[in-house]
């Protein structure tokens, strides 16, 4: 039921668009049946849970880590679950007048909200608990920033997120120790079982860390008034009923067991009083009504997590009462400063006066849970801090079995005196501050008077402090089973409006008439808090510490991020050389080697050399261009005098494609590369060019030397026949073996022909098919009769060529021919997609150098888009078909075709064999899958390279490389100059 | 295993020649030491298939006289690839030809700016001061 409701809350969070579309501001009520329902769920748990037991559901989550949705409503859960319901439909009820228009997020968030924080209190699952943590901490943080275009907004929403986020994961080094530790992440588990030990103190201690940054304690206090940026109902609910008492449940949670961990309790009581004083004493000189009450939140909190932290009997039950009674007279104020605001335009509490007579309602109410704050009888407030100052009057006279010192004792009850002064005086200028009539001030104008439903929620609140101060038996007995849990201290006298003269009474009359005093000279205050020095605090320190590490970001990417190509590469490679050059210094075992296999092998090689060399030295394109052509045909002697005729054959083919698309290119760009700017660096590049060429040839000797395992390929040659079903292992591999490989490697060639395609072309390849023929419109072909290739006619005569023409009228079809028989051989002997698509290929790539466009066109009269579809069709579909029949993915079939009357064929002279068994093996389909993407992307280079540039220069958007220059005329500027 | 040292030479030569160039600002200068550089990377793999043997062809020639067929089927497809991926960047310095008047791949303006911020000791552009006081003045009412 319990993660059905939390589940409920975050489904209706997401439709909550909806539901407002629908429902407007009314949407508020359909979302405030969620937290109510599970209010009223929460009511019917009472009587198991008061009878001593508790609610428990699972649901198994990660098995493997022992993370499980364990919810286990014990006592404590279940108040909080009351708090946080409770309020959560009141407030969810409020915001239905508060919020205008459009906040539609507020509702959404708030929804979810209230799930998180329904889920946070309610695990058992440590590693859950997290979760539902920084859920909250997430929506607190959108919450914040809601209206991102203030800065004040965004200050305060990123300020509070990395704030608690930095505690929530010191929290979570400490979870995970502590379920390591107690081998289990079940709450209740590793409180059954503690772990003790460094670890485990260090684990407890990082927890706290979590809590306190949660809870908004000094030094994390800062984040909480800045959050009052956003509205106020957000404020009232996040920043006072529920979110930052996250902290103080998980303290109450941990206490009873780890407060005897050292360290925990100088920590949280040092850290609580100073955060009470703190924020009672700048709570004192705010002039907004709602950043007085966010400090005042600020000094409660501390109160209270001192007070739950302690872990004695008297403490325990003190400090959960106190979590109820702020939860109740914190939201109630703050939602009358919204209504205030809403309703005047304005909190500055020097504005405001004379509204105590137009609002005398809420002005009641608030007077109420301003006095519960200040502690003031018969109110819950009063009763409440009534047991507090007990549970520090034993820490006093006994040390109620604490251990600590008379002196520290004493000191703690003086800083709750004082900080209880402290409230008053501020609870009295909160009132003051927001109904009285001031003096000298007109009285404010309601710009429209409150429905009577917006005060209703902080009118019910405040009204309950009054009834919860009669309640004090009623209270203690339902929060006594929690107190009696705790295993130090003595239990104390529980709440009560009455308990004779006592040390606490006193106390408390002490601190009431202090705070009396203070208000009554609230100038003097004034000028006092003026006087003393100001200290850079906890936020200075968080500003600088956000600004250094942008400035540190600043520098780091300044010096790592160059933006230059050059330094990027040298960077890395100069790692290559130190790091993996610097082992080879370190080698000791150098491998024996083999100086060649065939004296062919370095003739070929030093001609590859010397075209490298001669290489770099030319400033040239087509030099270049020309002496890369020879390494590459000198890699394809090597290949063939390795064994490797295939890689023979597709690399001729492969750098005969490259040498033509190059070409293509070229003959619009200038003739010299420039050499200008890295003339400087030469030689260090040449040093780090021999470098890393050194680096690489000894790594490559090194470890081919150091092998001594079968190579894995080892049993392709006969498993290449008895699965793959063909003799060259070569192509078995590429169709079958490694068959998904190959299917990447054609995306690779199809997404590179569509770059170049677009490059040139820009939009469609389509759209180019008509710009041709408007282009030749205009020049009418010659029409000689008896051309040898049909496009030529629109060439002009001197650009003709009478033996390319009829070499290529002869060629085309053998080509052709060929290509298919090397594709579908392939697969037995060197051949295969590849080459047979590069022969193909070429073949288009003739037909357009001898006779332009038009031949092109008439020669491939389809889109290279649809060939390279097709193809990639084919061998996505052979992929899968295997699996049609029952087989797995790239699994390759073989089928014989045995035509008998075919085979011997009766003829005059004797039967004639016209077709022999057909081996067929389903991998080849691929193949042909293969080949057609091939052709599709040589289509595709020589239409963008060759067809493409011809179309650029026609209408002269062609780069115009300028005489001698290594530089061209772009083409905007050609277009500007004509 | 037996390394050849010619054809490990003569790939780190062409690496070499590759690394130099591909350490310059033209483009189609670049490309070049791209395409020789992976001339040279791919007969590494020659280096790596051990010594040289007959075709990888069942039947044809005795499975112990073979070479191995694994490197040269991954040698095919880098093959393949590096075609297509040099037209694509011929293409690039073509257009930045027909754009700028030129293909030298300049700096990159954004990390200049950085470094600017770097020299002046500045937080970066997008570096917002935590702004709300904790006197609280402006902290809800900007």
């Amino acid at each position: 039921m319990l993660l059905t409701l939390i589940g409920l809350h975050l489904a209706l969070a997401v439709v909550s668009p909806l539901v407002s579309r629908v429902l407007g501001r009314n949407a508020f009520f359909v979302m405030a049946l969620l937290p109510a329902a599970s209010f009223v769920w929460a009511v019917v748990q009472a009587p198991a849970i008061l009878g001593g037991g508790a609610y428990r559901e699972s649901l198994p989550w990660i098995p493997q880590l022992g993370v499980s949705l364990t919810m286990r409503v014990g006592l404590v859960q279940w108040v909080l679950t009351l708090i946080v319901t409770g309020i959560g439909a009141l407030i969810l009820i409020y915001c239905r007048w508060y919020f205008e228009k459009g906040s539609t997020r507020c509702l959404g968030l708030l929804t979810a909200f209230a799930g998180a924080m329904l889920g946070l209190v309610t695990t058992d699952d440590l590693i859950v608990l997290y979760v539902f943590w920084e859920l909250t901490t997430v929506f607190s943080y959108l919450l914040i920033g809601y209206d991102s275009s203030r800065r004040a907004n965004r200050s305060a929403a990123l300020t509070a997120l990395i704030v608690t986020t930095t505690g929530g994961l010191a929290m979570l080094v400490g979870i995970v120790s502590l379920g390591f530790q107690a081998g289990t992440f079940s709450i209740e588990g590793v409180l059954a079982s503690p772990p003790v030990g460094t670890a485990a103190t260090v684990a407890a201690l990082l927890m706290l860390v979590g809590a306190i940054s949660k809870s908004a304690l000094a030094p994390f206090h800062f984040w909480l008034p800045g959050a009052m940026a956003a509205p106020t109902p957000v404020s009232a609910y996040l920043h006072a009923a529920a979110m930052v008492k996250a902290g103080i449940y998980l303290v109450a949670v941990l206490a009873p067991t780890f407060s005897t961990v050292p360290l925990w309790r100088p920590a949280v009581t040092i850290l609580g009083a100073t955060t009470m004083i703190l924020g009672g004493w700048r709570s004192l000189r705010q002039t907004d009504l709602k950043l007085l009450l966010a400090y005042g939140t600020v000094s409660q909190l501390g109160f209270i997590t001192l007070l739950t932290g302690l872990g004695t009997q008297a403490a325990a039950l003190a400090g959960l009462a106190m979590t109820i009674t702020h939860a109740l007279f914190k939201s109630s104020l703050f939602l009358t400063v919204g209504v205030i605001d809403h309703s005047t335009g304005t909190r500055d509490l020097r504005q405001l006066s004379g509204l105590g007579r137009q609002l005398p309602g809420l002005a009641t109410t608030a007077a109420l849970a301003a006095a519960s704050m200040a502690g003031v009888p018969p109110l819950l407030g009063f009763i409440s801090k009534e047991a507090a100052l007990e549970s520090v009057v034993y820490l006093a006279t006994t040390g109620d079995g604490t251990g600590i010192l008379p002196a520290p004792a004493v000191l703690v009850v003086l800083a709750l005196v004082l900080g209880s002064a402290f409230t008053m005086a501020y609870s009295l200028r909160f009132w003051w501050g927001a109904f009285a009539v001031k003096p000298g001030s007109p009285a404010s104008e309601l710009h429209h008077a409150p429905a009577p439903g917006f005060m209703s929620a902080p009118m019910v609140l405040g009204a309950l402090c009054l009834v919860g101060g009669f309640l004090g038996p009623q209270l203690t007995a339902v929060l006594k089973p929690y107190a009696d849990a705790v295993p130090t201290g003595e239990p104390g006298h529980g709440l009560a409006l009455w308990h004779g003269i006592t040390a606490p009474l006193l106390l408390s009359v002490v601190a009431l008439t202090a705070g009396l005093v203070m208000f009554w000279k609230r100038s003097s205050i004034g000028r006092i808090q003026a006087t003393f020095p100001k200290v850079k605090g906890a936020d200075e320190f968080y500003k600088s510490t956000m600004r250094s590490i942008d400035w540190l970001a600043v520098e780091i990417t300044a010096r790592v991020q160059r933006g230059s190509l050059a330094s990027y590469l040298s960077t890395a490679l100069s790692v290559l050389v130190i790091a993996v050059g610097g082992t080879l210094l370190l080698t000791t075992q150098w491998p024996q080697v083999r100086l060649y296999d065939t004296i062919a092998q370095p003739l070929v090689g030093i001609v590859m050399i010397a075209a490298a060399i001669a290489l770099i030295s030319s400033r040239g394109r087509v030099r270049a261009v020309l002496t890369l052509g020879i390494t590459g045909y000198g890699t394809a002697l090597l290949f063939f005098l390795h064994g490797a005729p295939d890689l023979a054959l597709t690399q001729v083919l492969v750098e005969s494609v490259t040498l033509l698309v190059f070409l293509l290119v070229l003959r619009s760009l200038p003739k010299y590369f420039t050499n200008r700017p890295l003339q400087s660096s030469r030689w260090w590049r040449m040093l780090l060019a021999v470098a890393v060429g050194a680096t690489i040839t000894g790594v490559t000797l090194v470890s081919a030397g150091a092998r001594t395992a079968t190579p894995i390929s080892a049993g392709l040659e006969t498993a290449a026949y008895e699965f793959g079903y063909g003799t060259n292992i070569v192509n078995v591999i590429l169709v079958d073996t490694r068959a998904w490989d190959t299917l990447g490697e054609i995306s690779v060639l199809i997404i590179a022909a569509t770059g170049v395609a677009s490059l040139i072309f820009l939009r469609t390849r389509r759209h180019r098919v008509r710009r041709e023929a408007a282009v030749s419109a205009g020049a009418s072909p010659t029409n000689q009769p008896g051309t040898w290739l049909r496009g030529s006619q629109w060439l002009n005569a001197a650009s003709r060529s009478l033996i390319f023409e009829v070499v290529t009228r002869l060629l085309f079809g053998v080509m052709m021919v060929i290509s298919v028989y090397v594709l579908i051989a392939g697969h037995n002997l060197p051949g295969g997609g590849f080459a047979g698509g590069l022969i193909a290929g070429l073949a288009l790539f003739i037909r357009y150098l001898a006779a332009g466009t038009k031949e092109l066109d008439d020669a491939a009269p389809v889109d290279a888009g649809l060939v390279l579809g097709i193809g990639f069709a084919v061998a996505g579909l052979s992929a899968l078909l295997p699996a049609a029949f029952g087989g797995r993915i790239f699994q390759s079939f073989d089928i014989t075709l045995h035509v008998p009357w075919l085979e011997a064929v009766a003829t005059p002279w004797g039967p004639v064999n016209l077709l022999g068994d057909i081996h067929l093996v389903s991998s080849t389909i691929f193949d042909v899958g293969v080949y057609l993407v091939v052709v599709g992307v040589l289509l595709d280079l020589v239409r963008s390279l060759g067809s493409g540039i011809d179309t650029h220069e026609a209408e002269h958007i062609a780069p115009l490389p300028r005489p001698e220059s290594t530089r061209a005329i772009a083409a905007s500027a050609r277009r500007r100059r004509r | 295993m037996i390394p050849n040292l010619t054809l490990a030479i003569v790939a780190g030569v062409l690496i070499a020649c590759g690394v130099y160039l591909i350490t310059e600002r033209s483009l189609s200068r670049i490309l070049v030491g791209v395409a020789v550089m992976s001339n040279g990377i791919n007969l590494l793999f020659l280096v790596a298939a051990g010594p040289a043997g007959m075709p990888a062809i069942i039947g044809m020639f005795p499975a112990d006289q073979m070479s191995d067929p694994l490197p040269q089927a991954m040698v095919l497809t880098a093959i393949v690839i590096t075609m297509a991926v040099s037209a694509f960047v011929i293409t690039m310095a073509y257009r930045s030809f027909q754009l700028n008047g030129h293909d030298e791949v300049s700096d990159d303006v954004e990390d200049a700016r950085i470094r600017a911020l770097a020299e002046r000791d500045d937080v970066s552009a997008s570096f917002e001061e935590i702004r709300f006081s904790d006197t609280g003045d402006d902290v809800v009412s900007e």
